[in-house]
């Protein structure tokens, strides 16, 4: 059963009301890791529980398990990225697995190799997972396409960003011991975002309240559109609005997302410092919140530009726990993806 | 329909758990030391038993760690990846004199798997193993220290361990 | 003499309103007699066609076609592209002129006439560009185009985007009697989008490009239209809001054609995802998207729009706001299309799935036949000012046989064409071409 709001379509399976305890784990059969948008709660609390297992592993004297020995999981970035490169290749190392790291600006990619020979390659090499970021939208279902392992998606484009949206979703479960009924606010950038697209998969599916808010110009406009004529709801569970004291009224997590300064020069935004004063996550506006409620961003920060500097290291942030998960986070999925016991063929993307 | 024998009733699993406790309170002489890690599922109620056993008549508390070996075996199932349970060492192994415990000995792929899970935990000192039931067929070089019994088994039988924490009863049953 | 016979079959056409069996007599190339006559006795083989169960009509013509020739005849050459032709029963195309060169000269337009005459299955004709290296910057010779057979002038994969160009472009043909057809899309609205700018790019995070930027340039059009006279013909219209302003333009009488794809007229923004987020009345109507998602077979220019835009192109199909249905045959080599979307090329290989194509909406009850066969045949003819379009006795024997009943399934790598960038590989149609004849000869026969 699909609904409908105002011509938005949206998939089954949101938890809901339901507590997290009940909601059926369900077994694992995917193949790939290319959006959370058609993962079934049961599937992200599979991960979550596995992430759980993983963190105890990071507390050992040696953070390390043989399970995915004998396995290779490349790193494919075509955008720069230390944090979530190190991450995932600190994730598969701590599982026994190797690593090989392929970066587009030193490789033959930028001799004008193009994607699909990059995949080819790899896939002739035998890797087993491959981690992909791209500026491109959809380059990784691209290559789940050439890959016959499996394609684990660190972003692509403005599209998706899985590994984020569950440690972020992972971060507020730990913190607040649930997700269903909690108010999140994702602020910010919204068009141009994959984390927040995957963030509002991930948190609606386990049953919060998500809204995004930001200037109209920066939030898709299909959104804007049917929010203006459903009373401000887009979908089942998300919100839009373009009023952030009012929004920020009783959240119980606030996600800023990272501002770039290119809008301005695209014509998107008049200044930095009007979007300062309209948009930016200060104590003031953290204040309307409620008292225990998160403060949450994907990194790296623009301090004092959509985050204040106090609130970024407030006691509210849980920003570094969010990298740690991180690491948790993407081990779980390299497990559930690539480890042993994974050879059951289902028809579809799973495998 | 499988033909299904109790090798062990109820009465039979408690006399051969105090048995065992007092082998290892004798092998170790005294309780100095001395770390019981039962292996998920069934061999983590039997340690807490065995523990419990020990500090009655020795009246000191025997530490249970938890240890599940999943991230560790080297089998292939085919049904998907198989849900990791929690593993809980709540000391420090190094030096110690471990007891690993699990309810059947059959191949000795799983001790394997135990002991390479264990020693990236520390450096024990020693490790001995103790099992309810022992099957045989080892396909490794290991050995049983402390056997509740010693059942001779063919490949096509399969040993069942029930326990009243886990299944509600206790009982071994062997089924064809 | 040369005699060739067509009975049996339910004769379909529209300039001289029959519908019905029909048999038709053709004498060296020229249709000399239609009606409940009947064969002579004693006829080869080859003079006789039996089109029992098969719709008869006048030859598709299609005024919108890459031919490729010259420059990219990797994608396709005009030997390839009007056999694919054929094969889609059209027996004349008119060519687009951004081929590389780009046709801007009397001899670039010779040049490509030339090599149809010689390689051609069917009757080509050629357009040449408005502005010279389609840049936007100055008028290509019009006249001269015109004297040696230019049929109309486009910038098509570019608009032109100044006003003021575009002005003396209507101004000088409306002189040389020739229409100009117009690629729209504002530039700086379109701003590296790759596909419609709705619901489905929300989701799918593409960069969209909106409604607004072809009806920006449709309603700039229309209003130089009435300022100079001149004939302006849009091409592969994709929006309502195009649609709306066509139809007032029409009704105040200016001199305003439009053409319609056949994708645009079936297919959505759903089918960029592949399926993942259809709606539920796209799914009712398809059963299942043959697409994954980012299926770059989908990515065209003008973009797969929305259904509420889809349903309005149909219903001004069938309302005769259009002129033409017209393919926009666009072949790619498959490195072309092998690749990111955002690096795919735009473009969509369509001679040969047209009909059966255009048969789902009639199969549907969206469209009648015999309107289907008018837009492709004698209004598109009008539009243009090109001979053929119907069975009038006397007039050039191009006739389309096809069977509107048959199944198929849509397999790209049995396409003609050797574009196979289609984005209705695997789906089941109904409706095929079965024969092909051009001036009396039979060019396809697909039994």
């Amino acid at each position: 059963m699909a609904e409908t709001v105002g011509g938005a379509y949206s998939k089954p399976e949101i938890a809901g009301e339901i507590p997290l305890d009940q909601v059926a784990r369900e077994p694992f059969h995917r193949q790939h890791v290319l959006d959370l948008d058609d993962f079934s709660a049961g599937e992200i609390l599979r991960v979550l529980d596995t992430a759980d297992i993983m963190k105890e592993i990071l507390r050992r004297p040696i953070k390390k398990v043989p399970t995915l020995r004998g396995k290779t999981v490349v790193t494919l970035f075509y955008e720069a990225s230390t944090r979530t490169r190190v991450s995932f290749e600190t994730a598969a190392k701590n599982l026994g697995a190797d690593t090989v790291s392929v970066a587009a600006t030193t490789s033959s990619v930028s001799k004008g190799e193009s994607l699909v020979d990059t995949l080819c390659t790899l896939q002739a090499l035998g890797a087993d997972a491959v981690v992909m970021r791209h500026s491109y939208s959809g380059a990784p279902y691209l290559a789940s396409r050439i890959i016959k392992g499996s394609v684990i998606n660190a972003g692509d484009g403005w599209h998706a960003h899985p590994t984020q949206g569950l440690l972020d979703v992972y971060t507020v479960r730990n913190k607040m011991g649930r997700v269903s009924g909690l108010k999140v606010v994702i602020l910010g950038d919204v068009l141009h975002s994959r984390v927040a697209r995957s963030a509002i998969w991930a948190m609606t599916k386990l049953g919060a309240e998500v809204t995004v808010c930001g200037p109209a110009t920066l939030l898709p406009s299909w959104w804007v559109q049917t929010a203006a004529q459903n009373g401000g709801l887009v979908m089942p569970g998300l919100r839009l609005s373009c009023d952030l004291d009012r929004t920020v009224e009783g959240a119980d997590v606030v996600m800023a997302l990272r501002l770039q300064m290119e809008r301005m020069q695209a014509g998107l935004l008049p200044s930095t410092r009007e979007y300062v004063r309209m948009f930016q996550l200060n104590s003031a506006r953290m204040s309307r919140a409620k008292s225990e409620a998160l403060v949450m961003h994907p990194g790296p920060m623009n301090e004092g530009i959509e985050i204040a500097p106090d609130v970024a290291h407030g006691d509210q942030s849980v920003v570094e726990e969010q990298v740690s998960n991180g690491v948790a986070i993407r081990m779980a999925l390299l497990y559930l993806l690539i480890g042993p016991n994974v050879n059951v063929p289902v028809e579809g993307e799973r495998r | 329909m499988d033909s299904s024998k109790t090798i062990m009733a109820a009465d039979d699993v408690r006399r051969a758990l105090t048995r065992i406790a007092h082998e290892i309170v004798e092998w170790n002489q005294g309780t100095d030391g001395l770390v019981l890690v039962g292996l998920r599922t069934r061999g983590i109620p039997l340690a807490e038993r065995v523990a419990a056993r020990i500090e009655e008549f020795e009246a000191t508390s025997v530490p249970v760690g938890k240890l599940d070996i999943t991230l560790y075996r080297d089998d292939v199932d085919t049904r998907g990846p198989l849900p990791i349970g929690p593993t809980d060492i709540p000391v420090d192994i190094t030096g110690k004199r471990i007891v690993l415990v699990d309810d059947v000995l059959y191949t000795g792929r799983t001790i394997r798997a135990a002991m390479d899970a264990l020693i990236d935990y520390g450096r024990p000192g020693v490790i001995r193993l103790m099992v309810l039931v022992d099957r045989g067929h080892r396909e490794l070089p290991i050995r049983a220290d402390f056997v509740g019994k010693n059942l001779p088994t063919a490949r096509e039988e399969d040993v069942h361990v029930h326990l009243l924490e886990v299944d509600g009863v206790d009982e071994v049953l062997l089924t064809r | 003499m040369n005699e060739l016979w067509i009975v049996n079959g339910r004769l379909i056409d529209p300039s001289q309103g029959i519908d019905s069996p029909t048999n038709l007599r053709i004498v060296d190339g020229v249709v000399a007699d239609l009606g409940r006559i009947s064969p002579p006795a004693g006829l080869s083989s080859d003079q006789l066609i039996d089109a029992a169960g098969k719709v008869v009509s006048p030859g598709f013509i299609d005024i919108h076609v890459h031919l490729r020739q010259p420059g990219y005849e990797e994608k396709e050459t005009i030997a390839t592209g009007t056999r694919a032709a054929a094969a889609g029963g059209f027996t004349s195309v008119c060519a687009m002129p951004n081929t590389k060169p780009t046709v801007d000269t009397r001899g670039d337009v010779e040049f490509v006439l030339g090599i149809a005459r010689r390689e051609s299955p069917i009757r080509v004709y050629t357009t040449g560009t408005i502005t010279k290296g389609q840049k936007g910057e100055e008028l290509s010779e019009l006249g001269e185009m015109a004297e040696a057979g230019a049929v109309a002038f486009t910038d098509d994969g570019h608009v032109v985007e100044n006003p003021n160009l575009m002005r003396y472009a209507l101004e000088y043909s409306r002189m040389l009697g020739k229409p100009v057809a117009q690629h729209c899309e504002d530039p700086e609205l379109v701003a590296d989008g790759f596909m419609h700018e709705g619901r489905i790019s929300a989701l799918l995070g593409l960069r969209g490009i909106p409604a607004a930027s072809e009806e920006s340039i449709v309603a700039r059009d229309i209003a130089l239209c009435r300022l100079t006279g001149g004939h302006v013909h849009f091409q592969h219209v994709s929006t309502a809001g195009s649609v709306e302003l066509i139809q007032a333009a029409k009704t105040e009488g200016l001199p305003v054609t439009a053409e319609v794809t056949p994708h645009h007229l079936l297919l959505t923004e759903d089918w960029v995802a592949g399926g993942k987020w259809a709606s539920p009345t796209v799914l009712e109507k398809w059963g299942r998207i043959a697409t994954v998602p980012y299926d770059t077979n989908t990515r065209v220019a003008p973009p797969l729009r929305s259904e509420q835009d889809v349903d309005a192109l149909v219903s001004a199909l069938r309302g005769g706001v259009f002129d033409a249905i017209a393919t926009d045959h666009a072949p790619h080599t498959i490195v072309d299309k092998q690749c990111e979307y955002g690096m795919a090329a735009s473009g969509i290989s369509g001679l040969e799935t047209a009909l059966g194509a255009m048969m789902l909406l009639v199969h549907r009850g969206d469209l009648a036949l015999d309107t289907m066969i008018r837009y492709l045949t004698v209004e598109p003819a009008r539009a243009m000012k090109l001979p053929g379009g119907t069975l009038r006795t006397g007039s050039p024997a191009d006739v389309t046989i096809f069977d509107p009943d048959r199944e198929w399934i849509v397999d790209p790598k049995n396409f003609i064409s050797m574009g196979k960038n289609s984005p209705l590989a695997g789906v089941a149609l109904r409706g095929k071409v079965t024969a092909t004849i051009v001036g009396g000869n039979l060019v396809f026969n697909a039994d």
